[in-house]
């Protein structure tokens, strides 16, 4: 996993609330491999609405934005199915930090394990960003997970919280897995004990 | 110490702690064909699976209702072939046993899970699949992961987690005729909104869920995610214990007793407290309907499409705007009134014997006004209703009897609306797309769809004298 330590980059609102895993990347691509590349997938038919051509009312859609790696959303962002898929057209597009003021919970663990920031800030916070993002001409954001803040194009730095298991993950571009296996010989106690108290769930 | 039913499964699978999550242990992981960029991961990483036999693999999402005596060779398109193929071979080269096409308990892995004894009280059961909820009916802890955590539950047998907050749902009171567990979980997301239990672990409690069967309390824990909460719980108890036994991989004989003695210390303490209560009267409950594209835009049968221009917060009129445009619908159009073009009665939320009783029932001498799908939720399930002779009811009335699997809760099977048709549905979800692109989904019960079915329109089947004997 690439680490995430700081990052310099355009910041694109997404006025909306409740933006699902279907909309992120319609179930009907979940079959492609990976390889062919996710980022065509990612937000499919949100960004048409309907119609074979790209909605320029579509934030995302527009030249200023093309090149954004971050994301300001409405509340719920990501809610909705466990598909991956959803992460990997993000990160595939390259986007690296996602605001909003909740997230769905499945979608912000699959961020985590794929070195996307998630990170919660509230309702007011949040629009007060997008006004500004839509407003002014320059859109770009720093954010540091060190110092765990968001500076705006404005100057203004906003703290963030930041949970230090997500942070130590970041940062380092963890691998859970080589993490986990750490504790090989904790699982392994663990489980001996458990199948002697509770026999009858792995016989 | 008092603890809830949701700490006390947790307290029992904590391996270690570090900082603020604390590293799970999983007693069961379920798999389908979406799994494969799991698989890649286990490969690409050159990890070896821990416990094969604590995963458990179905070829649900991808199979085709139809030709299903084909086996393979009844999938035409090349792209979903490989999909079951490819669980097939990824399960084959790790040693994990997947219910495929062919299997006596082929199904939806949340219809499955429960009716093989997969499923049991006190358990951790992690899915690749948001709907994992479902097997919290039971008493388990169950939730959905993606794919880089069914690689670490695969490779480890545990997943880091934060332990979440706890909210207890009470509902109380009796329900009227025709009001169905669906229409419960509708009410409550109506109530509490699509964001409304995320970072909770629910427990459902109050004598209206008692007095539930245990599959019609598998759509309440089904549809929890739709309200954002990763899992709900409900406490076993006498019926669940009857539910059971002398499924394939419950105990029998002293295992069986010895489990008993676990399974009966399940439940939340009398003086344990939970971070938040809700509490919903069922009495107020009328058979629900969705007008929107997202599980908590519900309303009444009895009532009408909401007007966005009497909504004062101005995002959430742009959403109720952009759904009703979606949706095709007007402002203060009654329910009742909207014109349908099929439906479909199946998904993991609703398509297990019961549901497919009580749309039985509703279809009995009927004839369908309108295209209908049945699909029932499992190889067990179409057994069982055919050995009752369901199956003829909804074939007499003309609505396609058909083979098991997710269908057209998810549209990628080949089963899907077209642009612009308007289906009343069983399953879950009513996002933009989600059944076919442009597709426009009603989320009702399955006595509401087999209703439609029959009328063309949604009907308030509280009103039918047989309602009251439909035992939901």
């Amino acid at each position: 996993m690439e680490p995430l330590v700081t990052l310099k980059a355009t910041a694109a609102p997404l006025r909306l609330a409740n933006v699902n895993t279907d909309q992120l990347f319609p179930a009907r691509f979940i079959k492609k491999p990976r390889a062919v590349g996710y980022a065509q997938y990612l937000f499919h038919d949100i960004r048409r609405n309907g119609a074979s051509e790209l909605d320029q009312n579509f934030s995302l859609n527009q030249a200023r934005f093309s090149d954004a790696k971050v994301i300001v959303a409405g509340a719920n962002f990501g809610s909705g199915s466990s598909r991956e898929g959803a992460v990997y057209a993000l990160y595939d597009a390259g986007f690296r930090a996602l605001f909003a003021p909740s997230f769905g919970e499945i979608f912000a663990s699959n961020c985590l394990k794929n070195g996307i920031l998630t990170a919660k800030l509230d309702q007011p916070t949040i629009d007060a960003i997008q006004s500004l993002l839509l407003s002014s001409d320059d859109a770009s954001v720093i954010v540091d997970i060190n110092s765990e803040t968001l500076t705006l194009p404005s100057g203004e730095s906003i703290s963030l919280t930041l949970d230090p298991f997500q942070k130590h993950c970041l940062i380092n571009g963890l691998n859970e897995i080589d993490l986990s296996l750490e504790f090989h010989d904790a699982i392994s106690a663990f489980e001996a004990t458990y199948r002697q108290q509770y026999p009858w769930i792995s016989s | 110490m008092s603890a809830t039913l949701f700490e006390k499964i947790w307290t029992n699978h904590v391996v270690t702690d570090r900082d603020d999550e604390s590293l799970i242990y999983v007693d069961r992981v379920l798999l389908q064909e979406n799994s494969f960029h799991a698989f890649d991961k286990i490969r690409r990483e050159q990890r070896s699976v821990r416990n094969p036999a604590q995963a458990f693999a179905f070829s649900d999402h991808y199979v085709p209702t139809r030709n299903r005596e084909l086996g393979l060779g009844g999938i035409t398109d090349p792209e979903i072939r490989n999909m079951v193929e490819l669980i097939a071979s990824d399960t084959d080269a790790y040693g994990i046993e997947l219910f495929g096409i062919g299997h006596d308990y082929q199904g939806i892995l949340h219809v499955v899970g429960p009716e093989y004894g997969i499923t049991q009280p006190g358990l951790v059961i992690a899915g690749a699949d948001s709907h994992t909820s479902t097997h919290g009916a039971l008493g388990a802890y169950a939730f959905g992961i993606g794919s880089s955590e069914v690689a670490h539950v695969l490779a480890t047998q545990t997943l880091w987690r934060s332990k979440p907050r706890t909210l207890q749902i009470t509902v109380t009171g009796e329900r009227q005729p025709g009001v169905s567990s669906k229409d419960l979980i509708l009410y409550l997301i109506r109530t509490i909104g699509s964001g409304g239990a995320v970072g909770y672990a629910v427990e459902y409690t109050g004598d209206t869920i008692e007095q539930l069967s245990i599959e019609a309390r598998m759509t309440v824990c089904n549809m929890s995610i739709e309200a954002g909460a990763r899992a709900g719980l409900i406490a076993p108890d006498e019926k669940t214990f009857d539910y059971m036994r002398g499924k394939p991989l419950i105990p029998t004989g002293s295992a069986w007793d010895q489990a008993m003695q676990h399974w009966q210390t399940l439940k939340t303490d009398d003086q344990a407290t939970f971070d938040r209560d809700v509490r919903i009267d069922a009495t107020a409950i009328v058979p629900q309907v969705t007008w929107g594209t997202n599980p908590e835009m519900v309303v009444d049968v009895t009532g009408t499409i909401p007007d966005p221009a009497k909504e004062n917060d101005l995002e959430r009129r742009a959403r109720m705007e952009r759904a009703l445009e979606y949706m095709g619908l007007q402002p203060d159009q009654s329910i009742q009134s909207i014109p349908l073009d099929r439906v479909f009665i199946g998904s993991c939320t609703n398509s297990r014997l019961e549901d497919l009783r009580i749309a039985a029932r509703v279809m009995d001498g009927q004839t369908c006004r309108l295209p209908t799908m049945i699909v029932p939720g499992s190889e067990q399930v179409k057994r069982a209703a055919e050995a009752e002779g369901l199956h003829q009811i909804f074939e007499n009335a003309g609505a396609e009897w058909l083979a098991p699997g997710c269908s057209m809760c998810v549209a990628i099977n080949g089963d899907k609306l077209g642009p612009g048709e308007r289906a009343a549905s069983t399953s879950n979800r009513n996002f933009e797309g989600r059944q076919g692109q442009g597709g426009r989904t009603h989320l009702v019960s399955p006595a509401m769809a087999a209703a439609a079915a029959i009328t063309g329109q949604f009907d308030n089947i509280s009103n039918y004298s047989e309602a009251r004997s439909w035992n939901l």
